[in-house]
């Protein structure tokens, strides 16, 4: 390894997003058509990598697949059961 | 929403620390200092050389969130700049256990600050060892159950009780299985002068043995059984948050591998304990 | 200038004054408390405009000292032995985070047994935390080096926690005449220090206009270059320390060797008894009532970063010398010894005693000059 040069006293302000989490996941959430945008697995998203988008005049959650662990909390919380268990394609 | 809490974070795949901070970090806003004890949550958010906190965080040692706080508090003050905000974080071994004595100078010196506690019932940072927050009955690397045991020994340290009874200016419980709940009363503590403490209910998927994607279920049944006592103490008065509809305990216990070990007798025992604080609480 | 008859232990607090640290972090522990007492007369009176924290514990005084640090502010706190102790993992921490906070420092012996009078035990407990060590002779001396201790620390080029060493109840609680500044400008408001980052210089600061990470965690790939840049700059300090001392000896008039080494009856010296601390007066006295030419004083303040091109400047013509030392490290000796040997070359004799505040008499320091002409190379105990 060589010499590498840091920061005075290990100070830092990089945010994290380099790392890319949704590599970690074997199964990823599919937001189906039943979404009523209603914003619950926004808010139980440990990530909070899941947005509300405005699609065609309505308000859709979207994941950030970059960063989806794969925990399938939207799912369990979903009040219309919109949001599927996928298998994810390596 | 999304932005409060860099994304790249290495929490577990359904951790609830990384929830009750998204939403600590929501409703606090950007003018707010974090210090942050050793623990899963300062792991996973600030490795060399990134962060995950887009707000000033220090992280010092595992005992001293709260004395750290009372610096920061302090200088803060000397600066004419006590508009911004401290928040302590810690998980409830840097909190009930090592980190008790920092927390209860704090409170007495009556620094203006937010201490908060994400609760997930062990040191689950060094691998699940007991706390004196574990649950009675639960297994835990330092309490495993066997022949001769039936896991840890001990209730859970009433610490909410004591941070009443050293008379902190707020005292609530939450939980992140009502995200909303944690984001007002992070706000309502925030408004208010002097030392506040507020603990957060915080399944572990790994610690406690379930599935990733039961943390915010299972953290509702701990409500709905009792075992989890949603309040906001203030000014003398104790108001419940939710009222729960105590479902049997047994429910909740069934859901988690860290009590698969136990028999009739020990669920009996927390049945009894449950009843007992709600019994209590109903004579105050 | 008015000279005040004081206790070192006040000396020092006035210079803590004129510092003016915004927050101080108070815990009591004998012998160190009246320092932190007087502090609080002061900040009570109105002469100090300090938030005064009563800490429940040493570990607090300085977690609540480095929260402060961190915020941008100057701090101070007091300690010795089983207090230093307690706050032990806290010295490496704020020195590995390169936060300037000073703190005095009333050497007194640790448990077991216990014991609450004067050696270097507890300094010495900590000289690999990265801390600089300043040791004092004199409460003058414990005055003068507070102040510039605040210059040193706070210097871009160094930017290390410093601790002022006076020996507990010898210095701590002994009267002596001292030169107190009414006011001063050699230690200036501090000014929080910048660093560079990947994406531009940020102040060293916990400020949400720009936020920042202190005390990350960091893997194998990345910890021993953190403790190399450490201890480059604790080297670098010797020469902030130089400078500092003779920017103060040009202005107040008041100089202690050359800020590291301090000498005595050097000139025609032909051995030398190395020591710190107030235990050079009673030498200095010695070899003046009793007209020693060939004997000669080197007194080390600074301690760390440890002067090893000084201490082999002054020491080039002498034959043999003694290092006298209140410590012992059990299994290894004298410490000091143990530090000075990679200096020193010829014949050199440990003397270990003071401990627990033990007395060293003129009596026994007869002994040890004789010793030490005979070119021993012994480790004595002085009982």
């Amino acid at each position: 390894m060589e010499k590498k040069s840091v920061t005075v006293g290990g100070i830092v302000a990089n945010p994290s997003k380099g790392n890319k989490t949704g590599a970690w996941r074997s199964v990823e959430p599919f937001i189906s058509d039943k979404c009523i945008g209603c914003g619950v697995c926004t808010q139980v998203c440990p990530e909070g990598c899941i947005v509300l988008q405005e699609k065609g005049g309505k308000k859709k959650a979207v994941v950030d697949y970059d960063y989806c662990k794969g925990c399938m909390i939207c799912a369990t919380q979903c009040p219309v059961k919109a949001i599927e268990k996928k298998e994810t394609k390596k | 929403m999304g932005e409060e809490f860099y994304q790249g974070h290495t929490s577990c795949a359904g951790c609830p620390a990384a929830i009750a901070i998204r939403h600590i970090l929501q409703a606090a806003g950007k003018d707010v200092v974090i210090s942050n004890a050793t623990s899963c949550s300062e792991i996973f958010s600030s490795a060399y050389p990134n962060t995950a906190w887009p707000v000033p965080y220090i992280h010092v040692a595992f005992e001293c969130a709260a004395a750290v706080a009372g610096g920061i508090e302090a200088a803060l003050k000397k600066l004419g700049k006590e508009k911004t905000k401290v928040i302590a974080l810690a998980g409830d071994g840097g909190t009930y256990d090592i980190g008790l004595q920092a927390l209860s100078g704090m409170v007495d010196r009556g620094h203006d600050v937010l201490y908060i506690c994400y609760d997930n019932e062990c040191y689950a940072n060094t691998g699940i060892q007991r706390s004196s927050a574990t649950m009675f009955g639960a297994w835990t690397t330092t309490s495993p159950s066997g022949s001769k045991s039936v896991g840890n020994q001990t209730f859970k340290k009433p610490i909410a009780e004591m941070m009443i009874a050293q008379g902190a200016a707020y005292v609530a419980t939450s939980s992140i299985a009502y995200p909303m709940d944690i984001q007002a009363k992070v706000k309502k503590a925030l408004s208010i002068k002097g030392p506040k403490f507020l603990l957060i209910h915080a399944p572990c998927p790994l610690a406690w043995r379930f599935e990733s994607s039961q943390t915010v279920d299972i953290a509702k049944l701990a409500v709905e059984t009792g075992l989890w006592c949603m309040f906001e103490y203030e000014n003398g008065k104790r108001t419940i948050t939710i009222k729960p509809s105590m479902r049997p305990v047994e429910d909740y216990i069934k859901t988690q591998g860290r009590f698969k070990h136990l028999k009739a007798p020990e669920i009996a025992k927390i049945q009894e304990h449950v009843n007992g604080f709600w019994k209590k609480l109903k004579s105050e | 200038m008015t000279k005040k008859i004081m206790e070192g232990s006040h000396a020092l607090a006035e210079a803590v004054r004129l510092a003016n640290p915004a927050v101080i972090g108070a815990f009591p522990i004998t012998p160190q408390t009246h320092i932190t007492e007087r502090l609080a007369e002061m900040v009570a009176n109105g002469e100090l405009d300090s938030e005064y924290l009563n800490v429940e514990s040493e570990h607090s005084a300085m977690a609540t000292c480095i929260g402060a640090q961190a915020t941008g502010v100057r701090t101070f706190t007091a300690t010795c032995s089983q207090g230093l102790a307690l706050m032990w993992e806290l010295l490496y921490i704020a020195s590995g985070m390169r936060l300037p906070i000073v703190m005095a420092v009333a050497n007194r012996a640790l448990s077991a047994p216990l014991n609450i009078w004067n050696d270097w035990s507890d300094a010495f407990g900590a000289r690999d935390s990265g801390w600089l060590q300043l040791y004092c002779e004199t409460a003058q001396e414990a005055f003068d080096t507070m102040l510039q201790a605040y210059r040193i620390a706070e210097d871009k080029r160094v930017l290390l926690p410093v601790m002022v060493c006076i020996d507990g109840f010898w210095l701590s609680h002994v009267y002596e005449p001292v030169d107190v500044l009414e006011k001063q400008d050699f230690v200036k408001p501090y000014k929080p220090p910048e660093v560079q980052l990947p994406g531009g210089k940020v102040k060293m600061v916990l400020d949400p206009k720009q936020p920042i990470s202190f005390g990350e965690y960091a893997t194998p790939e990345y910890y021993q270059e953190f403790k190399e840049a450490q201890h480059s700059a604790m080297v670098g300090a010797k020469q902030v320390i130089k400078d500092v001392h003779d920017e103060f000896a040009k202005k107040y008039g008041r100089k202690y060797g050359n800020g590291l080494v301090d000498t005595y009856n050097m000139k025609t010296a032909k051995h030398a008894i190395i020591t710190m601390g107030s235990v050079a007066g009673t030498i200095r006295h010695f070899i003046e009532t009793e007209k020693i030419k060939d004997v000669g004083l080197v007194r080390i303040k600074s301690f760390r970063p440890f002067p090893f091109e000084e201490l082999d400047a002054v020491l080039k013509n002498v034959e043999s010398i003694g290092v006298l030392e209140k410590d012992v490290s059990p299994g290894l000796g004298g410490a000091l010894f143990s530090e000075m040997k990679s200096v020193f070359k010829k014949p050199m004799a440990s003397f270990i005693g003071g401990l627990g505040g033990r007395d060293i008499t003129l009596d026994h320091l007869k002994n040890v000059f004789d010793s030490i002409r005979t070119k021993s190379e012994k480790t004595e105990w002085i009982w």
